[in-house]
């Protein structure tokens, strides 16, 4: 059994959707979203996932939920009671427990909130979903929700095009938090925010983890706002996990050349910082056909013949307490630069 | 520090990059509204500011502060009918004279003339400025043979060579493609390589790469560097990513509802912002490895028919004084090459 502070545990988890063609729509290969991934999720941590477009991270998100059916693999649960429910093989009914315990906030505020119905409505749907309470007491419920996410009251019978992205995103963040989740999965929850009330929803969501001990899964393209939220930090390319780590050792001492090549291309606003950046190889290839091997050989300027025969494996290379995975065939041997290594003048770290 | 209240940025903060010759484009208290059903949206509102030749200029802001806005204007594109140009002047420098495009209407002959020659402009979506008929080539061609008289040989020759410039391999057959057939990042070199075959003095950029992922994000900004130096151009860059302002430009413009803020070289604007507005900005990104606390600025922007009177930003500013309420802040001097519109600048006005 896993130790005792996980509360999720993903073991090779598979998502892939079929390519069809032809008059007949006959199958003809598959887009492997997400190709074999396993990772733990310890209770009251925020576990970061960075990735470029594509290379499956919201499908990652959603098949936690069971929004997405996955094609295969085991997602453990770890309820109250301590016992341990594979999400994958419940029954519809179980699952509807397990889902008030995992929620999600997802990027666009606009669409992912009913037009037609008032703020009121949207916070206390969930609870009227599952039969909490009785109306006055989720009124009450609603209003102490808007006052955590920073909402006067006075809001609670407006409708949601009458308020701004940031504040819309608050809004989200309290239906999430209606049924008192202990994991949410937050999808982009900030990029489509503008950079003040980005920083707002930041400090939110970290004060409603200190208040409610919440877990997050923290799914987004941006580096630096995932370096300032996450305890953990994995990196997925083309449906695979390529690095998890501490965000600090992720961050100063990458171990998959992947990260090094993201860590490259962060824009370095301070006018003293010289960013020492290589030539950048390349872009994300065809994901319905990936290379052979490890899949980034073709971009990779540490590549040998390994690489493109021999799919490396995601395993732990630290002999330290924290564990440091990273799947690379030369993952001991490469020195990679740190953020700290890519920019002179400035003092990181 | 030395002062002075003026009444337009612009003024001073030349010496440092140029002088008064060396001016490539000059906007004069340009004002640019919007009729809307919910009113008049004074989308650009007074704003004043100098380009000068070969510098990358930054300019801002969070939505709806009127960055894009600016830049349509300096192409005189501003959307019909709704949009206008109410008043101002843009002032186009070459060859010793001096045009001002804001007086001619924008389907006029001699504006089209200006555009071709001397202006072009890059945007988020490559798709909105690639036409999806014709092949990435012809659309290179197309620039070039308006702007140098060569046949069409020629310029498909030329051609393949900003498409190998860009970064697009092979070029030879790349140069037959269509839009479609090339990714996002492609697309976007493309657009950068119809954007300067006609050899443009001044290149607007407006969130060139906001849509795009961060390694191709990287490559694009190295390529424009790359190419700006190659071409000396001046460069326009509207973004609301302060790490892309920091990495890319010389000076930097900060627009908040309309109206240009603030003014400094990217050092100033970086180490000693003015403003409240520009310091809570800075504030409010995470700094990888530099671990603190963010501190946003409270509230969110205004509505543009719904404006606080006086200083717009009053109501989310922590240094509020009593006369920020009650009268518009001048643009003031501080130092020798920054201009905040604050009235914490003021030598008269209160205490700081």
């Amino acid at each position: 059994m896993p130790d005792d502070n996980l509360i999720l545990d993903v073991d090779n988890l598979k998502k892939y959707f079929p390519v069809r063609k032809g008059l007949l729509q006959r199958v003809v290969g598959y887009i492997k979203a997400v190709d074999d991934i396993s990772f733990e999720l310890q209770q009251g941590e925020t576990l970061g996932l960075v990735g470029e477009s594509g290379c499956g991270k919201s499908t990652t998100g959603e098949c936690l939920l069971r929004l997405m059916e996955p094609t295969a693999g085991q997602i453990k649960y770890k309820n109250e009671e301590d016992e341990w429910l594979d999400i994958l093989s419940l029954s519809a009914q179980q699952l509807n427990s397990i889902k008030r315990d995992i929620q999600m906030i997802f990027q666009d505020p606009m669409s992912s909130l009913n037009p037609r119905m008032s703020i009121r409505d949207i916070v206390v749907e969930p609870l009227e979903v599952h039969g909490i309470g009785n109306k006055k007491s989720r009124t009450e419920t609603a209003k102490d929700l808007l006052e955590q996410v920073g909402l006067s009251e006075y809001f609670l019978n407006r409708y949601p095009h009458e308020f701004s992205g940031g504040q819309r995103q608050r809004i989200g963040i309290a239906r999430a938090l209606t049924l008192d989740p202990r994991i949410i999965v937050c999808d982009e929850p900030v990029s489509a925010l503008d950079v003040s009330v980005q920083a707002q929803i930041l400090n939110i969501l970290e004060n409603l983890q200190e208040n409610w001990g919440l877990t997050y899964v923290f799914i987004a393209h941006n580096l630096s706002v995932v370096e300032h939220i996450s305890d953990r930090v994995m990196v997925m390319y083309l449906g695979k996990l390529v690095e998890i780590a501490d965000t600090e050792d992720l961050y100063n001492s990458p171990l998959h050349p992947y990260t090094e090549i993201l860590l490259e291309s962060i824009p370095e606003g301070d006018p003293k910082a010289k960013k020492k950046r290589g030539k950048i190889e390349g872009v994300v290839p065809d994901p319905s056909n990936p290379p052979e091997g490890c899949n980034l050989h073709p971009r990779c300027p540490y590549a040998q013949e390994i690489c493109s025969s021999e799919e490396p494996e995601l395993i732990n290379r630290s002999d330290e307490e924290k564990d440091h995975f990273a799947a690379c065939h030369f993952a001991e041997d490469l020195e990679l630069k740190g953020y700290g290594d890519l920019v002179e003048g400035i003092d990181v770290g | 520090m030395q002062q002075t209240p003026t009444t337009k940025f612009g003024d001073k903060g030349r010496d440092k990059f140029m002088n008064g010759k060396n001016t490539l484009l000059e906007v004069k208290n340009l004002r640019t509204y919007f009729d809307n059903k919910e009113g008049l949206a004074k989308a650009v509102d007074g704003v004043d500011f100098e380009v000068e030749k070969g510098e990358t200029l930054g300019v801002v802001g969070e939505s709806g502060c009127g960055k894009s806005v600016t830049s349509l204007s300096i192409m005189n594109l501003v959307p019909q009918p709704r949009g206008r140009i109410e008043s101002g002047e843009i002032l186009f420098h070459s060859n010793g004279e001096v045009v001002d495009i804001a007086s001619y209407p924008p389907h006029s002959k001699k504006m089209r003339e200006i555009r071709k020659t001397y202006l072009a402009m890059i945007f988020q979506d490559p798709m909105s400025s690639l036409s999806p008929v014709y092949t990435i080539g012809s659309q290179i061609m197309e620039g070039i043979q308006l702007r140098h008289n060569v046949s069409k040989k020629d310029a498909r020759q030329r051609a393949v060579e900003m498409i190998q410039r860009v970064g697009i391999s092979p070029a030879e057959q790349r140069i037959d493609d269509y839009p479609y057939q090339l990714s996002g990042g492609m697309n976007q070199r493309a657009m950068i390589a119809v954007a300067l075959a006609s050899n443009p003095s001044l290149l607007i950029a407006d969130e060139p790469t906001t849509a795009l992922d961060v390694t191709v994000e990287a490559q694009i900004l190295d390529l424009m560097m790359e190419l700006q130096e190659e071409y000396r151009m001046s460069i326009l860059f509207i973004t609301h990513d302060l790490d892309v302002i920091g990495e890319m430009t010389d000076r930097v413009i900060v627009m908040y509802t309309g109206k240009v803020v603030e003014i400094g070289s990217v050092q100033d604007i970086f180490y000693n912002p003015l403003h409240p507005y520009t310091q809570g900005l800075l504030k409010s990104i995470p700094k990888i490895g530099r671990h603190k606390e963010l501190s946003p600025i409270r509230g969110s922007v205004p509505q543009i028919y719904n404006l606080p009177d006086h200083c717009h930003f009053a109501p989310r500013c922590p240094e509020r004084m009593d006369i920020c309420t009650s009268e518009d802040p001048p643009v003031f001097n501080v130092g020798e090459n920054q201009q905040a519109k604050c009235w914490l600048y003021d030598e008269k006005g209160g205490d700081r």
